[in-house]
């Protein structure tokens, strides 16, 4: 029953969130710039034009309507049209969004897969030379630019070693040779489940590069933090016990010890997401990932208004989401929490 | 009487003790003579730069992207300037910018958050509910939506950074107000009767900033890698101004030839991040400012 209360508090907190985040959109978006209307209409809009979106905005009513319109909208998944492409902003995001999330999960998989092995073996070893190549490991990892690695793997995965492809999702010659069919858009799990292996191969090896771009960060902050959370555990009386019973050390450090550092390791994880979330922009760029990221990127440089405070809706939702889905998990693995 | 709360607080050492640890590790040694060779850098940039002129912009057609040679150390770019010289000259927004960030966000930020942690009640509720609002988002996607409602450039993109960044050091500076609230100095203070205002700024305000310099120092790194990122995307420093992030974006499309165009302000943001953070690593082992959040 607790664990009930502690989701209805929780979902509470994050809709009182949601709606203070869309309040700051709501002001970024029609109260700070000084003409909105002219924003929203794109550089080369003529006056009368202005003028008719000044009244479609609402723009030329009192502030608390407008926002009641503009939430009302919002809750119709209404984000308005792109200027470039003229198209619904939904539309536009739903469309790049698998391609954006497959390479998310992918360099968040890969950031745990290597990083938090990593935290495990340097905190058993605190103080070791392979202590020491972790530590460096890891803040070499969050130092690192993406923007600036992505370039490095491509001049040494594709000029010089030539065994991975350069950018994009898949060959261009893919389409004609073997072609993916299109159900999900995650095209790893299209591909695979329509048996096409030329395809998944091609897939796979594109996503390499940009998916451990993507991870080096969180491979540093998710090492850091599990050595850091793990020696907090070690230090503990129980596993002091658990020693002197002679219970065998892997016993003590993958079931005992972890266990109970998954905890703050999972807070991490959430906040990798995130900034993965951003991540993804630069490493998008640089491979030409046809997601999310891109299309940020591009719709802030042709100051795309409604397209540049969808995405900033949509993202700030997301990280909402994600750290609600994170406090829930460790409510459910950490009792102590929900009692809190 | 803050001297006497200086004993109180284990966040509290002395400037003595800090430059004891920093000198007997020697990655943080290190570091700090990294950050202070890019401030000497920066500093002197006319000096030290062999081509001053195309450090801040001015074009070399004829030299169009030279590889590295001893004319020009590291080579030129598409408009032929020396790639040494700009990276010099970059040091002064990639290092000034961001310590004016951070410190702007401190400014911000720690008053609000000792004001929430020694008021408490609605005070408290309603600006921690503040930064729990600015913290919903993504802090760069923030600053991005950010520049793009108040437009592009150096200072718009500071600006945007501030903004986002504030909320971090209101809650540091509140954690340490809340544990302050009950101690005998503050209690002393209230009985003699001075006012609210007064303790805040003299008394808690001053024993927030030795964990908000940790901080701060943890975040320069951070801050200096959003910068770079936001000048990459173009919202950032405009040309011909030097920047490492713009540079990186202007040899992208030359990576695979003209590496060294892109490669070389990558390195120099790196180092420079880096160093920044394996000093905040170690200020952060000396005070530990995580006890306060």
């Amino acid at each position: 029953m607790r664990l009930l209360d502690f989701i209805l508090r929780r979902s509470f907190t994050a809709l009182f969130v949601l709606v203070g985040v869309s309040l700051i959109t709501f002001f970024l978006s029609r109260v700070i710039p000084s003409d909105a209307a002219a924003l929203y209409i794109g550089p080369k809009a003529r006056t009368e034009d202005i003028e008719r979106v000044r009244k479609q905005l609402g723009l030329d009513k009192p502030l608390p309507v407008q926002y009641a319109v503009y939430m009302g909208e919002l809750l119709h998944g209404d984000l308005g049209n792109s200027i470039s492409t003229k198209r619904p902003v939904t539309q536009e995001l739903a469309e790049r969004l698998p391609a954006t999330l497959e390479l998310l999960f992918m360099g968040i998989f890969i950031a745990v897969l290597i990083g938090v092995p990593l935290g495990v073996l340097s905190a058993r070893r605190q103080g070791s030379p392979l202590d020491v190549v972790v530590r460096t490991i890891s803040i070499v990892g969050v130092s690192m630019p993406a923007f600036y690695l992505g370039l490095l793997m491509q001049i040494a995965f594709f000029r010089n070693l030539d065994v991975l492809p350069l950018a994009g999702r898949v060959d261009s010659d893919l389409r004609f040779v073997s072609p993916i069919q299109s159900i999900t858009n995650f095209l790893l799990f299209d591909s695979l489940v329509t048996l096409n292996w030329v395809a998944f191969k091609d897939v796979f090896l594109h996503l390499i590069l940009p998916a451990f771009t993507l991870a080096a960060y969180p491979i540093g902050l998710i090492a850091r933090m599990t050595r850091a959370a793990m020696l907090e555990v070690l230090g503990q009386d129980y596993i002091r016990t658990a020693r002197a019973y002679g219970i065998q050390q892997w016993v003590i450090t993958y079931m005992y010890t972890l266990k109970n550092a998954i905890s703050p390791t999972l807070t991490v994880i959430g906040l990798t997401v995130a900034y993965a979330l951003t991540g993804t922009f630069f490493v998008e760029v640089i491979f030409n990932w046809p997601g999310l990221g891109l299309f940020t990127v591009r719709s802030l440089l042709n100051v795309d208004y409604p397209a540049i405070m969808g995405v900033t809706l949509f993202g700030a939702g997301g990280y909402v989401l994600i750290n609600m889905i994170v406090d829930l998990m460790q409510a459910w693995i950490d009792p102590r929490i929900r009692l809190k | 009487m803050t001297t006497i709360a200086t004993d109180l607080l284990p966040a509290q050492r002395t400037s003595r003790h800090v430059w004891n640890v920093i000198a007997r590790d020697p990655l943080a040694l290190i570091s700090t003579v990294v950050i202070i060779l890019f401030v000497l850098l920066a500093v002197l940039a006319p000096v030290i730069a062999p081509y001053p002129e195309q450090g801040q912009g001015r074009t070399n057609a004829s030299e169009s992207m030279d590889p590295p040679s001893a004319k020009h150390l590291l080579g030129t770019d598409r408009l032929g300037r020396d790639i040494l010289s700009r990276i010099i000259y970059g040091a002064r927004p990639a290092l000034v910018v961001p310590m004016g960030v951070v410190l702007f966000a401190v400014l911000i930020g720690a008053p609000l958050g000792a004001l929430a942690g020694y008021k408490g009640g609605w005070v408290d509720e309603a600006i921690m509910r503040l930064t729990d609002l600015f913290l919903a988002f993504p802090s760069l996607l923030l600053a991005m939506a950010i520049t793009a409602s108040i437009g592009r450039g150096l200072d718009k993109a500071a600006i945007a950074l501030v903004v986002s960044w504030w909320p971090w050091y209101t809650r540091i500076a509140r954690g340490v107000a809340v544990s302050l609230k009950e101690q005998y100095f503050v209690e002393a203070a209230q009985a003699t009767g001075v006012s609210d205002a007064v303790i805040i700024l003299r008394h808690i305000l001053p024993n927030t900033m030795s964990p908000i310099l940790v901080q701060a120092t943890v975040d320069l790194g951070t801050v200096i890698l959003a910068m770079g990122g936001l000048a990459f995307i173009g919202l950032g420093t405009q040309p011909p101004a030097p920047d490492w992030g713009l540079m990186i974006s202007e040899g992208r499309a030359l990576i695979l030839d003209q590496w060294w165009i892109s490669t070389f302000p990558g390195s120099a943001i790196f180092i420079v991040v880096l160093a920044f953070n394996l000093l905040g690593d170690t200020l952060r082992d000396i005070f530990d400012p995580r006890q306060y959040k």
